[in-house]
């Protein structure tokens, strides 16, 4: 079990997205169901040595997520998230 | 107050160079490098053989090639080492994809948890980096391969940046910050705002209040330990517990954050603003042995 979170805290609340890059099987049918394109496949940066290429949050939108992610999440009621759905093992969670 | 007084610059830290005086680079096998260029400091550390030869420690300046170059080269300086003997260049931290030199950039997360498994043993299973602009938490295992990560980088609160601040609004030096926090009867309240800018418009107001720098500071560092706490809370803490970044060397902070947990982080000989570099250069030697071994 490797647990990447990207995210942040900030004075709103906690928004982190966690990929469990052990589950991950690079399948990438999580980066064809975000609307927003906040998810990509790229090398795991947390085993260097690797050659794995797993889904990972685009740095792009790693320090906005709250806002990113905000379509998918109106609010009230939860609704099922398309990356979570998507991801056949898993692997993908959200804290918010 | 005096010209001259008004001038110091209270947040300089001391910069630093080191050569090893029992290993000689000629007789190594594998000679790999590692260049931490961070958003404050910026480390170079050559190691032959998975040993520490040398190394520098610096400020980064506003170019980050150009601190990756001077910091380089202050490393090498006077050891006849040159960067073409050097099989491998890895560079991290905030600036990694600019070092002009490095083969590869390898994030800083991967490599503070390799530094710290070099530093302080293979027991070390939660790390805590609290680096210039920046801080995170990261689990690894006995080899010190990640195996979970959080960070925060959105705001420096917690972070080498923001203790510059108060040091210099307190004209204490970054130095003394530590044992000056600790020099109280009482513990005061911690600072309630976590941002480095309300933070010290609070400390100003508590200055005016009559406080001494001693009780700002222990405010201040109390409330650093308690932000950075919560960071490794929503991780989950496993033990050994060691602390790398410019800050573990504050002692004020560390011990704080040691209270806080209940945790002794351990001590060592080696710099621990070096840990990010220490990672990235054994990355280097490893990326040497890989390509051995596939031809």
């Amino acid at each position: 079990m490797t647990k990447a979170n990207y995210g942040y805290k900030d004075g709103s609340g906690e928004y982190y997205i966690t990929i469990d890059t052990d589950l991950c099987n690079s399948c990438g049918k999580c980066v064809e169901a975000c609307p927003e394109g906040v998810l990509e496949m790229a090398e795991d940066e947390l085993d260097p040595l690797g050659d794995e290429i797993i889904a990972t949050v685009s740095t792009e939108h790693r320090k906005k997520i709250k806002y990113s992610c905000a379509p998918c999440k109106p609010g009230g009621e939860l609704i099922k998230l398309p990356c979570v759905e998507a991801c056949k093992p898993g692997a993908i969670e959200h804290s918010w | 107050m005096s010209n001259t007084e008004s001038n110091k610059e209270y947040w300089r830290w001391t910069e630093s160079r080191y050569t090893s005086p029992d290993i000689k680079w000629e007789g190594g096998d594998i000679i790999s490098a590692g260049v931490d260029v961070g958003s404050v400091s910026t480390q170079a550390i050559v190691l032959v053989d998975g040993k520490i030869y040398c190394y520098s420690s610096m400020r980064t300046g506003s170019n980050s090639p150009d601190s990756a170059n001077n910091a380089m080269d202050w490393a090498l300086e006077g050891t006849g080492l040159t960067l073409d003997k050097i099989q491998f260049v890895v560079g991290t931290g905030y600036g990694r994809v600019n070092v002009p030199f490095a083969g590869r950039a390898i994030t800083e997360i991967a490599c503070h948890g390799r530094g710290a498994n070099f530093i302080y043993g293979p027991e070390i299973r939660t790390v805590l980096d609290m680096g210039g602009q920046d801080c995170k938490a990261i689990r690894v295992d006995n080899r010190g391969k990640v195996t979970a990560f959080l960070m925060n980088d959105k705001c420096a609160a917690g972070t080498g940046r923001g203790m510059e601040v108060f040091a210099d609004l307190l004209q204490v030096h970054i130095n003394d910050v530590g044992e000056m926090s600790l020099k109280v009867e009482e513990e005061p309240e911690p600072v309630s705002s976590t941002c480095v800018v309300f933070a010290k418009s609070e400390a100003v107001g508590l200055l005016r209040k009559g406080w001494g720098k001693e009780k700002v500071l222990a405010a201040y560092c109390s409330a650093m330990a308690h932000r950075v706490v919560t960071l490794l809370m929503r991780l989950g803490i496993e033990e050994k517990f060691a602390i790398t970044g410019g800050i573990a060397k504050n002692i004020g902070v560390v011990k704080r954050i040691e209270d806080e947990l209940k945790i002794k982080a351990p001590k060592s000989s080696i710099d621990p603003q070096l840990a990010g570099a220490i990672g990235a250069a054994l990355f280097g030697k490893a990326l040497v042995e890989k390509q051995r071994k596939k031809s």
